[in-house]
């Protein structure tokens, strides 16, 4: 049973795979802006990823530590819009969110420990 | 010829990246799925943002992508920590193939 | 007030990087804010050591010291890049090939950054992440993620602790 989950989930993170790497891009793009769309789509699977530990997480510190890595997937994908555009500002954006998303986080941790929150 | 090594490094970025998420779905319990993803993404990224920078090389996009990659490192294993220590105080049980648990009896006195 | 200009001159550096490339505008306007942010973190970072008196080194001990992070940098990328082959290894593996536990080891470092550095690069590196500091007993608590037959002890040692250990007493004790 357990090698069946594991069976079909390779299928079907191939098939996504297949999907995100073969599927048709209009050909105008160059070969790099090309790959960074399909980084893109890349990024957003981790993202739904995390989205689903955050949906389906028996428990609050499962969330809080989803929630803490989706933060730092979205600096990512920052990272990687700054590229193909060429604006500097989307990086400014990746630095404020991750100072945010690191305060966020021990805010969180500190609820869960169950203090006050300054110690 | 920057651009080709600056896109094979977020290429590996990005997979890491998916092994992270990955663990973060099949591993069992909250501390398991902490030091996957903890180390996984925040390589991950790293890694994406040091593309970044060879792409670019000394302009603003780059500087500012090399500040970001020492505020992560610096942040990102803070933070997982804090969470672990948290989970801990709150009472998460660690999952049935543990071995040894040599904190729980610490902080019970 | 030699720990306020320094601190003054690393606030000007980010500022400077932040914008780059600097010009005299942008100079100007950052000596300013560093100067408010000089004012406003020297109370965090200028605290002395626990032991009261602050040892001074001298130039060949800085030059020392830098050389010794250097080698920090350098052993903690590897072994980074080691931790996230195996962590991913063990994900895609069918079985999940992982015997979690929580241990004790024994730290011998004394000051606040030795310890939030050792901290710090054990949960960056080949599975282990740090749970709890006791900073007064000298004790860390460490999730590791595959424990080996034989090494379930009351006081054990991780080689991988043991070697960032050893550099980070040369740097900051």
């Amino acid at each position: 049973m357990k090698n069946l989950n594991w069976i079909s989930g390779l299928v079907v993170i191939v098939i996504m795979a297949a999907v995100i790497l073969f599927c048709p891009v209009p050909s105008m793009l160059s070969w790099q802006s090309n790959f960074l769309a399909r980084a893109f789509l890349w990024l957003l699977i981790c993202a739904m990823m995390c989205l689903f530990r955050i949906l389906r997480g028996p428990t609050a510190p499962d969330r809080a530590v989803a929630v803490d890595m989706l933060g730092i997937l979205i600096v990512g994908f920052c990272a990687i819009l700054s590229l193909p555009t060429g604006r500097d500002w989307y990086i400014d954006i990746g630095l404020a969110w991750a100072l945010q998303s690191f305060i966020g986080i021990m805010a969180l941790a500190k609820y869960l420990e169950g203090k006050d929150f300054d110690e | 010829m920057n651009e080709n090594i600056g896109i094979i490094l977020m290429v590996i970025g990005l997979v890491f990246d998916f092994f992270g998420c990955l663990g973060l779905i099949r591993f069992p319990d909250v501390y398991t799925r902490l030091q996957a993803s903890a180390k996984c993404v925040t390589l991950g990224t790293c890694g994406i943002l040091f593309g970044l920078f060879v792409c670019t090389g000394f302009t603003a996009t780059g500087i500012k992508a090399l500040l970001c990659i020492a505020f992560i490192f610096l942040t990102a294993p803070v933070s997982a920590h804090a969470l672990a220590r948290g989970a801990y105080r709150s009472g998460v049980k660690p999952c049935e193939g543990t071995i040894v648990d040599q904190y729980s009896e610490t902080i019970k006195k | 007030m030699i720990n306020a200009v320094s601190l003054f001159i690393l606030w000007l550096f980010v500022w400077s990087l932040l914008n780059w490339v600097p010009d005299t505008k942008q100079l100007i306007m950052g000596v300013f804010v560093a100067f408010f942010m000089t004012f406003m973190t020297v109370d965090t970072f200028g605290v002395a050591s626990p032991s009261g008196k602050v040892k001074r080194a001298g130039f060949f001990g800085i030059v020392k010291k830098v050389f010794w992070f250097v080698c920090y940098t350098i052993v903690f990328i590897w072994e980074c890049i080691k931790a996230n082959i195996d962590v991913a290894w063990r994900v895609v593996h069918p079985t999940l090939p992982i015997r979690p536990g929580t241990i004790r080891v024994k730290t011998g470092l004394k000051s606040d950054a030795g310890l939030t550095f050792l901290a710090n690069s054990i949960t960056l590196t080949p599975g282990t992440t740090s749970v709890d500091v006791d900073k007064f007993k000298g004790y860390g608590y460490i999730h590791v993620l595959f424990l080996k037959d034989g090494a379930v002890s009351s006081d054990m040692r991780l080689p991988v602790v043991d070697k960032f250990e050893r550099i980070l007493k040369r740097i900051f004790d």
